[in-house]
């Protein structure tokens, strides 16, 4: 196995797929198609699944003659696979399933109707790289951050770093585009020939205080962090993001984007990193950048009733570590919606290592099937909160309160499937 | 260099120690001192709550202490690291109150697996032996019935004790060591009994903030502390709400509450 990938034949040039590709393509789209007519859903996991039934290796097949970049991480993955693509999108044909499923059947659905030559950004769950990545030989491999989510049914997040360094080893990528600041991403990464290191200045660290490579204890000093025990350090940085500032190649992007926050400058900077990587032009990919104003609904600012609301997601502390700094400062009430299904992990234990207390001063409102968990941590927490049965409630709620502005959006910030629910009730994905 | 956590010495005030949260403190445990703190602050009693990472010297003159669950890794190395300490012990020698989540009971015990299933030594603070058994993990809600604790201060009814437990091991209590109560819905220890109790040590596979769900077994461990008198009744009504919420989600055996079809095809 070579490092670098075989080059992608030029845009439109022919590419043959072979005959059983085809009938498994075939097959996925029309049950896809079955069952969107009868509301199941999208379809697209459902008719990934059954393609794959009649071709194991077509995501192989599939990603034989394009680029091939994957994003994996436990939170902002979509982001940045959203912002990757647009980045990219600047200068060439791009398929992505930033909307969609991301595990194997959810890509290979994603991936079967487009152009066989088209770059591919693939969204992966944390523990389906390492079979992502020997199917599809990707060029460029970006990894965020790994931390503690969903405690009932994934594994722990030593394993899937364990996973993430065996899978580099084993298919090495041209670049691999890694967190710095995030000493589980570190260890893995370390394991690839060419990484850019980002300096993302991640302030949660609380599943990194042992040390992946020997049980040690890791040492968090000023910007550095190195192991007690063996050599696992920091590595020098090549990217650096710093207040509103990103640094990358030794220029300065300092204009804001349109997404907010400290956390979407640094999925930013991975974007442009890796799309640096795959041969487009920075200034050209800064621009595309600043046009996402929303991905897949999250910060999406929409009018539901009669008052403004905005969409914010979070789904686990390290996710809500970043979201509270948009919810820090304001007086105006706030709704916050917890579920705790399948998806989200049935143990909402979580909601302690949670710093709900940065809200401050003002109302939060609790909903969601787990209401009355989020209630009980706000009473231990000092915060002023009550308990309503739906959204719709709970913006009433807002309304009579006696801090509501009407010229602010009302935050909602809610789980996984909490979010689900809200983004259908404004109109779901644009 | 890590530095030597202490208490300011406030004559009156209850002293906290969170052991080794560094360590074990993965399914929000830091809960359980929020909890036992805010339960003293509203009653007006003061209380110091001080948090010690693996490595830091423990100081053995607190009142109560909390260890964590954790997952296999962690749990070893904060055995091997209290052992060395021999703080938790004198501070249980002094009569101190500990409560131990999960992992935490585990490495009290004298016995129990690590992530390879060897079985290793713990620290016999608790009366318990901890196995690793055939069966898949135990995850889900747990339930307990009849549970009690005896004090100093007598015999204290906890009522029905809830939460979620997330664990392989089977606990076997010792004769010195008493359950907490029989488990109705869940795994507990393994032998329809729910956590260990040795002396002033208290054990339980109710898992991360096992307290915020369980009021009457946080004053009761407070009680032991400050005595009866001091325990004068707070607002649980948010707690009371969540407590039927979740003890009728047990008996229903609804640990996902209305999973739908769409769920599973989203994330399956």
């Amino acid at each position: 196995m070579t490092a670098a990938p075989a080059p992608a034949p030029a845009s439109g040039q022919t590419v043959k797929i072979r005959p059983r590709a085809r009938l498994a393509v075939l097959a996925g789209r029309t049950v896809a198609w079955a069952s969107r007519v009868v509301h199941f859903g999208t379809g697209s996991v459902i008719g990934g699944r059954v393609s794959l039934l009649i071709d194991p290796n077509l995501l192989a097949e599939l990603t034989r003659s394009r680029d091939v970049a994957v994003i994996s991480a436990t939170n902002g993955k979509t982001t940045t696979t959203k912002l990757l693509s647009v980045a990219l999108g600047s200068r060439q044909p791009v398929v992505s399933n930033w909307l969609g499923a991301n595990m194997t059947p959810g890509i290979v659905a994603a991936l079967a109707p487009s152009n066989a030559t088209d770059t591919a950004v693939l969204e992966v769950d944390e523990r389906w790289v390492d079979s992502v990545l020997r199917a599809t030989n990707a060029s460029t491999v970006v990894l965020l951050n790994l931390s503690r989510d969903q405690l009932d049914r994934t594994q722990e997040v030593r394993k899937l770093a364990e996973q993430w360094r065996t899978a580099l080893a084993a298919t090495p990528p041209r670049t691999v585009i890694a967190n710095a600041d995030d000493p589980l991403v570190t260890w893995a990464a370390l394991a690839a020939p060419n990484v850019t290191w980002i300096a993302t200045g991640q302030e949660w660290t609380a599943d990194a205080a042992g040390c992946p490579a020997c049980s040690g204890r890791i040492d968090f000093v000023g910007t550095e962090w190195a192991c007690t025990s063996c050599d696992l350090k920091r590595p020098p940085v090549d990217v650096v993001v710093e207040d509103e500032t990103i640094s990358i190649n030794g220029r300065n992007f300092h204009s804001p984007l349109a997404l907010p926050g400290r956390v979407n400058r640094v999925n930013a900077a991975f974007a442009l990193a890796a799309s640096t990587a795959m041969g487009t032009d920075l200034d050209a990919a800064f621009d595309a950048l600043d046009d996402v104003a929303e991905v897949a609904g999250r910060y999406r600012v929409t009018e539901f009733g009669d008052v403004n609301i905005r969409l914010l997601l979070a789904k686990n502390p390290a996710g809500w570590h970043e979201a509270l700094e948009l919810l820090e400062g304001p007086s105006t009430p706030l709704v916050i919606a917890i579920n705790a299904r399948i998806a989200d992990g049935h143990d909402p234990s979580w909601l302690w290592d949670v710093d709900y207390e940065r809200v401050g001063n003002r109302l939060v409102i609790a909903i969601g099937e787990r209401r009355h968990d989020l209630a009980v941590r706000f009473r231990y927490g000092n915060i002023t909160h009550c308990v309503a049965d739906s959204l719709e409630d709970a913006l009433n709620l807002v309304r009579e309160s006696p801090d509501f502005d009407p010229t602010v959006p009302v935050d909602v910030a809610s789980n996984y499937t909490a979010f689900q629910d809200h983004l259908e009730k404004v109109g779901g994905v644009l | 260099m890590t530095s030597t956590p202490n208490f300011n010495r406030a004559d009156s005030a209850v002293r906290i120690v969170s052991l080794y949260p560094d360590l074990l403190g993965t399914y929000g445990d830091g809960g359980n001192a929020l909890v036992l703190s805010r339960r003293l602050e509203w009653r007006g009693i003061a209380v110091e709550h001080i948090s010690v990472d693996a490595g830091a010297p423990i100081p053995d003159s607190a009142d109560l202490y909390l260890v964590g669950g954790g997952e296999d890794g962690p749990q070893v190395q904060a055995a091997r690291e209290l052992e060395l300490s021999q703080g938790l012990h004198r501070a249980v020698d002094k009569g101190a109150v500990v409560l131990a989540i999960c992992a935490g009971m585990q490495i009290l015990g004298h016995r129990f697996p690590d992530a390879t299933g060897t079985s290793r030594g713990g620290l016999g603070l608790l009366d318990c032996e901890t196995v690793r058994v055939n069966r898949p993990r135990a995850v889900g809600e747990l339930l307990t019935t009849n549970a009690r604790l005896t004090t100093t201060h007598g015999l204290i009814e906890l009522g029905p004790l809830t939460g979620f437990e997330n664990h392989a091991g089977r606990t076997v209590p010792g004769s010195n060591g008493v359950s907490l109560g029989s488990v109705e819905v869940g795994e507990g220890n393994g032998d329809s009994s729910e956590g260990v109790v040795t002396g002033t040590v208290v054990g339980t596979y109710l898992h991360g903030p096992a307290l915020a769900r369980n009021p009457r077994l946080a004053d009761a461990l407070l009680e032991w502390i400050v005595g009866p008198t001091a325990m004068t009744p707070l607002d649980d009504g948010d707690v009371n709400a969540l407590r039927a919420e979740r003890i009728h989600a047990a008996q229903e055996h609804e640990l996902a509450p209305r999973r739908s079809w769409r769920d599973i095809l989203r994330r399956s």
